[in-house]
């Protein structure tokens, strides 16, 4: 494992240098159209707090290959959409004391149509951000009368987020970033640019200053959210936000936050942040 | 046992007589492939679908024996020929003794 | 891989010089003895070879999508020699079958050989081998 590591760092110095014949931007001029009729912005002006740290934000779709890019063109093709409809059920199921389902209150689902663009959002009732996770599960403990809400990272989590993200797909990312959110975005902007782990990397060591080249055989891209969450073809199945910061964080060999914790939740916010301006594409396709 | 197994279809609603139509098949389901173990060590038990059919007006067009390598949420993309208007029937059989079916309604002319 | 039409219909006029130049294939045991108990069901003998080495290196680990295709085939069987069981699928083509064609997405373990034989309806068989890489998805565990 040592060994894989070291790797890892010779390879990105080696990327480094030899970053223009390597970076390969096959498909960096593809556009993002769903199913011939959703738009998708796919790269875009930074927004104005990266103060010029990189100048056009892409998504993640832009870096992988032509075939995985082309199984998020079509519902489809695209495997993450079959649990966005099982997270259609649940919406339209009952559960919980009052055999509410979350269609007794959200009448209409296309109310939450902007959910997945501004979360995560400062909920003043609680005095703190929460993420459409938290917002589930408050519902369901608060509203519903469940004794117990699903976990995080429960499927059934993961198919719900899966469907609102689905049903506010295309609209434009616009997370809060100010007011009583602040304090919660300068700790997640901390967290971004720590160094973890033996390697010492930080997560803009890789997604800001090394997007676009290879590492290892991956196609580094900027580490944008606004997929989530994302099918991967690596394990057949859907990965919320925080499991995949898990996963960036342990490839550094450092100790690695909760999904849930107060760390990811600030990580989130600013990530997401750093995609105002790109369009919600959840569930998308990644390796 | 597989849960929340969804079957999906498309194939055109409409053709021409003679007509060779694409039709793609997708459903949600681990395939589980009886090669892994839990976090206990012990083998997680084979659970797959085994075999898809896909018929037209009673007659096959495609009928695919399936193994564990097939990927999870299998799918399938194929043609047929289509001489008359009908019915496409496509039919999942799972290990369990579980059977997914779904249907699709053709207008040639 | 993607045998296309054309590299199949290659395949039945460049046999015999494509069987010479065959390099020696290197299949996990078990995949030979799977192609070996397939051809014995099937009553098979001998068998025009062909190799396709496939330029393809996919970013998947566990789902990659193939496509084969044998014009005029009963059936083609498909292989994935790297895995630890090989099997992965036999597609039999019936009456309203518009092509001999499918599309499936299959698991691989590691860059291995994928290997597709058709049943042709004279008795004879093709065979096909692309060789698929897959990049070991870099981060998120
Ligand atoms: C008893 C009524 C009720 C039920 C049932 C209910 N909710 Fe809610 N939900 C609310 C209320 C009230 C709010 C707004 C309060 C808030 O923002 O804290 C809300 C807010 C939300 C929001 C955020 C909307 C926004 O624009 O920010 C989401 C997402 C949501 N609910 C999802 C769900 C889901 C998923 C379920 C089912 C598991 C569910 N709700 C069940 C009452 C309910
Ligand atoms: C050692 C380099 C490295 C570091 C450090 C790293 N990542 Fe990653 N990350 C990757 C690779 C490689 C991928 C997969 C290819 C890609 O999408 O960039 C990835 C993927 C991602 C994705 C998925 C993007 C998508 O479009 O689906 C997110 C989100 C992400 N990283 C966030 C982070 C965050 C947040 C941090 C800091 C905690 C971090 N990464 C640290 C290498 C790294």
């Amino acid at each position: 494992m040592t060994g894989q590591t070291k790797r890892v760092v010779v390879a990105m110095a080696a990327l480094a240098l030899t970053a223009s014949s390597l970076a390969v931007w096959a498909d960096e001029d593809a556009d993002l159209v769903v199913n011939g009729e959703i738009e998708m912005v796919v790269r875009t002006d930074a927004p104005a707090h990266l103060d010029g740290a990189v100048r056009t934000i892409y998504s993640g779709w832009v870096f992988r290959q032509d075939d995985t890019q082309a199984m998020q063109m079509d519902d489809f093709d695209n495997p993450g959409m079959l649990f966005a409809e099982q997270g259609q059920e649940l919406f339209n199921t009952a559960m919980g004391a009052n055999g509410e389902s979350c269609a007794s209150c959200h009448t209409n689902a296309e109310d939450l149509t902007r959910v997945r663009a501004t979360y995560p959002k400062w909920d003043e009732a609680h005095g703190a951000v929460q993420t459409v996770e938290m917002q589930v599960q408050e519902c369901q403990t608060e509203s519903m009368g469940m004794a117990e809400a699903w976990g995080q990272n429960s499927q059934e989590m993961l198919n719900m987020t899966a469907y609102i993200a689905s049903i506010g797909r295309g609209q434009v990312i616009d997370v809060a970033i100010d007011g009583p959110a602040q304090a919660t975005w300068d700790a997640g902007k901390e967290i971004y640019y720590t160094r973890y782990g033996q390697l010492e990397l930080s997560c803009a060591n890789c997604h800001e200053q090394n997007y676009g080249n290879y590492i290892r055989a991956d196609h580094l891209s900027q580490g944008q959210i606004n997929g989530f969450p994302t099918y991967r073809l690596k394990n057949a199945r859907l990965n919320g936000t925080h499991n995949r910061f898990r996963g960036c964080i342990r490839d550094t060999r450092g100790e690695t936050f909760a999904i849930g914790s107060d760390e990811f939740i600030a990580l989130e916010l600013y990530v997401a942040s750093r995609g105002n301006g790109l369009t919600v594409e959840g569930p998308s396709v990644r390796n | 046992m597989a849960e929340n197994v969804t079957p999906r279809v498309r194939a055109p609603r409409e053709a021409s007589v003679g007509e060779v139509v694409s039709v793609r098949t997708l459903i949600s389901h681990p395939m589980e492939s009886g090669m892994r173990r839990d976090g206990d060590g012990n083998v997680i038990p084979r659970s797959i679908i085994n075999r898809f059919v896909c018929t037209f007006n009673g007659e096959v067009v495609v009928d695919v024996t399936m193994e564990p390598s097939i990927a999870t949420n299998p799918y399938f993309q194929f043609e047929a020929k289509v001489m008359e208007s009908g019915t496409f029937n496509f039919t999942w059989y799972d290990d369990d003794g579980s059977v997914y079916e779904d249907s699709s309604d053709i207008t040639v002319s | 891989m993607s045998l296309t039409r054309r590299e199949f219909v290659g395949t039945s006029l460049t046999s015999a010089a494509a069987f010479a130049a065959l390099p020696s294939l290197s299949f996990a045991a078990t995949a030979d003895e799977a192609i070996a108990a397939y051809y014995r069901r099937r009553g098979h003998i001998g068998c025009r070879d062909h190799l396709d080495r496939a330029r393809n290196c996919r970013e998947r680990l566990n789902t990659v999508q193939i496509e084969v295709s044998a014009p005029g085939a009963e059936e083609i069987i498909m292989f994935a020699a790297g895995n630890p069981n090989p099997n992965v699928a036999t597609f039999k083509f019936g009456p309203m079958s518009g092509s001999q064609a499918a599309t499936t997405r299959i698991r691989l373990a590691s860059e291995q050989d994928v290997v597709a034989i058709a049943k042709m309806p004279d008795g004879s068989f093709l065979k096909a081998v692309s060789n698929v890489k897959v990049t070991i998805g870099g981060c998120g565990g």
